[in-house]
């Protein structure tokens, strides 16, 4: 694991990856959006509304992901002090946020036709909201300090901290009687859902992982570039 | 124990003869409750609704007001260094700090509540809903701030920061305690709520601390 530790050696892997991982966003995106919206069939019961779907669930499974993401590199930095887990705490978190605000939206997006309302404050609703805000107050916790190192060990336990949220989300249709619908893909006794829905589904899946991978790249390649930045800064200031 | 208790008698002293700062959050408490019977006006129905949600997100705010205090003193001249060097696991002092942090703030508030609630013409059956809640809500509130107090020492804002942080933490407190209460005017069981509030608090005192010590380790550093 520390032979990633070097930031040249790390950087040299991530561009190698980064092109074929982009591509593969991409055609998954293609493929995958055309046979969301344009050949699966529509929903009995909820008609074309259920295409939403295709477009929410992926990025919840992203915003969840993207948390267990954010702990285990929290973790990995505080064990080992690994340099580059910090980074990808840090790269986690905005992406991580992004896809809880997208699952938000486009649920509530699909909640209007369906419940008739946009928003309601059942135990899945609040919960995934309590990831969002966690994933805010990580990234303000992390940026809050003069000294960038104190304030990535600070995250590093909030971040463990949040991990309770996670299984209140995945349980919250269990345990409460929520108007959202209870799990119909990872579920006991197999998925419960239409194959010619599931194949778009997945698809979108891995697109949205895909996504995530690239963004997560991208990123840690820029907080290295940030970070040589203000080391080259401060040693044109000492001379 | 012994250095248990002292820390936390320390904070108590503290707390007593430093009295002004005790005073400002128990204050906050009472004057934004009472904001918002002015606010709404004076209709009684109205009021008994809201009643416990006024109660409840009041009496969290109060307490996020005092939490950047809780280590930043101790930070500041020292003091956290020599309790890291007591011997004493670095939870324990965060634990000790928590229950002082509850006697002070914590334990006022359920004794102001009630008293607050008659000016919101609380109804007459959800008062002790209201005050089992907060018997079992705030000391988790306590805890869960002590996390996010050892969190922000050094920060900058470290006030702002500790009730962001805090504040979608205690989330499942304030469902609970107010549930409680809604309950309990309905003439409904207030039982699970209750059950729920003090499972999250059997939780907290564990695993709390332990959080809170981890960031104190790293805080040190």
């Amino acid at each position: 694991m520390h032979r990633f530790a070097n930031p040249t050696r790390f950087l040299r892997l991530a561009n190698a990856v980064l092109p074929w991982l982009g591509g593969l966003t991409a055609i998954l995106f293609g493929v995958g959006l055309y046979q969301a919206l344009v050949i699966s069939p529509a929903d009995y019961q909820q008609g074309e509304t259920v295409r939403i779907m295709y477009v929410h669930v992926p990025a919840a499974w992203a915003a969840l992901a993207g948390y267990a993401s954010l702990a285990i590199a929290s973790f990995t930095f505080l064990v080992w002090r690994h340099p580059l887990a910090d980074l990808a705490a840090r790269a986690a978190s905005p992406i991580g946020a992004g896809f809880t605000a997208i699952a938000l939206v486009t649920g509530a997006l699909w909640g209007q036709p369906m419940w008739g309302t946009w928003w309601v404050w059942d135990a899945r609703l609040t919960s995934v909201l309590i990831l969002f805000f966690l994933y805010l107050g990580h990234m303000a916790l992390v940026n809050a300090f003069d000294d960038s190192d104190r304030g990535g060990r600070a995250g590093a336990v909030l971040a463990l901290v949040g991990v309770v949220n996670l299984p209140i989300i995945k349980f919250s249709v269990d345990w409460w009687n929520t108007l959202h619908q209870p799990a119909s893909v990872l579920r006991m006794g197999g998925p419960k859902i239409a194959g010619e829905m599931m194949t778009p589904l997945m698809m979108m899946a891995g697109a949205y992982f895909a996504l995530f991978g690239v963004l997560m790249i991208l990123r840690i390649r820029s907080l290295l570039a940030a970070r040589r930045l203000r080391q080259l800064r401060l040693a044109v200031q000492e001379i | 124990m012994g250095r248990f208790w002292a820390i936390m008698s320390r904070d108590l002293t503290l707390a007593r003869r430093q009295g002004a700062d005790l005073a400002m959050t128990v204050s906050f408490f009472v004057v934004v409750v009472v904001l918002f019977p002015l606010g709404l006006g004076p209709t009684p129905g109205q009021l008994a609704e809201i009643a416990p949600a006024v109660l409840w997100v009041t009496a969290l705010l109060a307490a996020m007001l005092s939490f950047d205090r809780l280590f930043q003193q101790d930070s500041e001249d020292g003091g956290l260094d020599q309790l890291a060097l007591s011997g004493l696991p670095l939870s324990v002092v965060a634990l000790a700090k928590a229950l002082a942090h509850w006697l002070t703030t914590g334990l006022p508030m359920i004794v102001l509540a009630p008293v607050l609630a008659i000016t919101l013409n609380l109804d007459g059956d959800a008062y002790w809903a209201l005050i089992l809640g907060f018997i079992l809500g705030t000391p988790i509130v306590s805890l869960f701030g002590t996390v996010g107090a050892a969190l922000v020492v050094g920060a900058r804002r470290a006030g702002v920061l500790v009730a962001l942080i805090v504040l979608p933490l205690t989330i499942p407190v304030l469902i609970f305690g107010t549930l409680a209460i809604d309950a309990a005017a309905n003439g409904l069981s207030i039982r699970v709520h209750l059950l729920m509030l003090a499972a999250i608090l059997a939780a907290a005192i564990p695993l709390a601390p332990m959080a809170a010590g981890a960031a104190l380790r790293q805080a040190l550093e």
